[in-house]
């Protein structure tokens, strides 16, 4: 038998290697998605949201730390870049939509990028956030390489953006469905577009389980609000503040 | 299968690069599917070689943001005293977003009539 010792000696060895971040990341994630198939595919089964819930309590646990868990789960955050380069496949297929829709789509980005900003901005200050803070909520829609260097770039926290851009994502995911129940927004094409813009990859993930259409447009809307946020929040941020100030 | 993956290594390299060059704002793969946009229209062949690395990524999507969203419970620490703003802000923004675009393109034109039944449930 195994004595307890030598378990604690071979974990040692074992956690020492990448191989327990990526193992305990992928099982996890199986465990998860097994339970949003469970629950009929209920937005509050959010696969993200149980697999972060699993792997962090797994790391409470073993005392591992994230540094090391993501030694190994890096490789998996490493295919973020081609998946987002993947997105193009289901943009071409709606490429006729997109030369019949771009003033819509045009106009729907607009506004939804200026609301996603000002009142982020706006409700932390009311609720008495620094300006610091609100330097780092500005951004929180658009996808984190963006966010991350737009909140460095002002003053912000980027490390604290990193966390709040994941946990927007999972919030509109898990929302996103009773918002478009209440508005009657039925089409696909509009709630993917939704998706994208307000949670991002995340977002975009949730989508892509309602349709094909429905992730090409949350794919487009990531795109374009990760570029309109860079654009926007340096003068739109410091103008909602001034103008609560 | 390796075919795919390398048009899209190649191309999320492309992407830094052209981001690097001329300075973007934008992050490298985003540019790089940009740039693949491109090239699918110019040579509709390539898509049938993307095709299976792509749908396998984009349908495994979440699992991608698991390593980056254990960080929370990391950066849980620094939000400085202030969760309540911050989760309001959150929740609130991220809802008025949804809604505001939901509701711009509630007219948009497509599948929306015969899908209603089927899948409202999305």
């Amino acid at each position: 038998m195994l004595e307890f010792a030598e378990f604690s000696r071979f974990w040692v060895y074992l956690s020492a290697s990448p191989l327990v971040g990526l193992t305990l990341t992928l099982c996890a994630y199986l465990i998860a998605q097994h339970i949003f198939v469970r629950c009929k595919g209920a937005p509050l089964a959010n696969p993200v949201a149980i697999s972060i819930a699993l792997i962090a309590a797994v790391l409470w646990l073993s005392g591992m730390s994230y540094q090391r868990y993501f030694a190994g789960a890096q490789f998996v955050h490493f295919l973020l870049g081609p998946a987002t380069v993947a997105l193009a496949l289901p943009l071409v297929r709606q490429l006729p939509r997109l030369r019949r829709a771009w003033p819509s789509l045009s106009l729907a980005l607009l506004a939804g990028c200026v609301t996603a900003i000002v009142s982020a901005v706006a409700v932390a200050l009311w609720l008495g956030a620094t300006p610091q803070l609100g330097y780092t909520l500005a951004p929180k829609s658009a996808t984190s390489p963006i966010a991350m260097a737009v909140s460095e770039h002002l003053g912000g926290i980027p490390a604290l953006t990193a966390a709040l851009v994941i946990f927007t994502g999972i919030f509109g995911a898990i929302v996103s469905r009773t918002v478009f129940a209440l508005l009657r927004i039925r089409a696909h094409a509009a709630r993917g577009f939704a998706l994208g813009l307000a949670a991002h990859g995340v977002g975009t993930a949730r989508a892509f389980q309602i349709s094909a259409e429905s992730g090409a447009f949350a794919g487009m809307a990531m795109g374009l609000n990760g570029a309109m946020t860079a654009l926007l929040v340096p003068w739109l941020a410091p103008l909602v503040m001034r103008w609560l100030a | 299968m390796l075919a795919a993956f390398a048009v899209l290594l190649l191309f999320q390299c492309l992407g830094e690069g052209v981001a690097f060059v001329l300075h973007l704002p934008i992050p490298g793969p985003v540019v790089g599917m940009l740039l693949l946009m491109v090239a699918l229209v110019l040579l509709p062949k390539l898509q049938a070689t993307v095709e299976t690395a792509a749908n396998t990524l984009l349908s495994n999507l979440s699992l991608l943001f698991v390593p980056a969203g254990v960080g929370i419970v990391v950066a849980v620490g620094s939000g400085s005293g202030h969760w309540l703003a911050i989760l309001a802000s959150v929740a609130v923004s991220t809802v008025l977003a949804l809604a505001v675009t939901g509701l711009v393109l509630r007219g948009i034109d497509g599948k929306d009539h015969d899908a209603v039944t089927k899948d409202d449930d999305a």
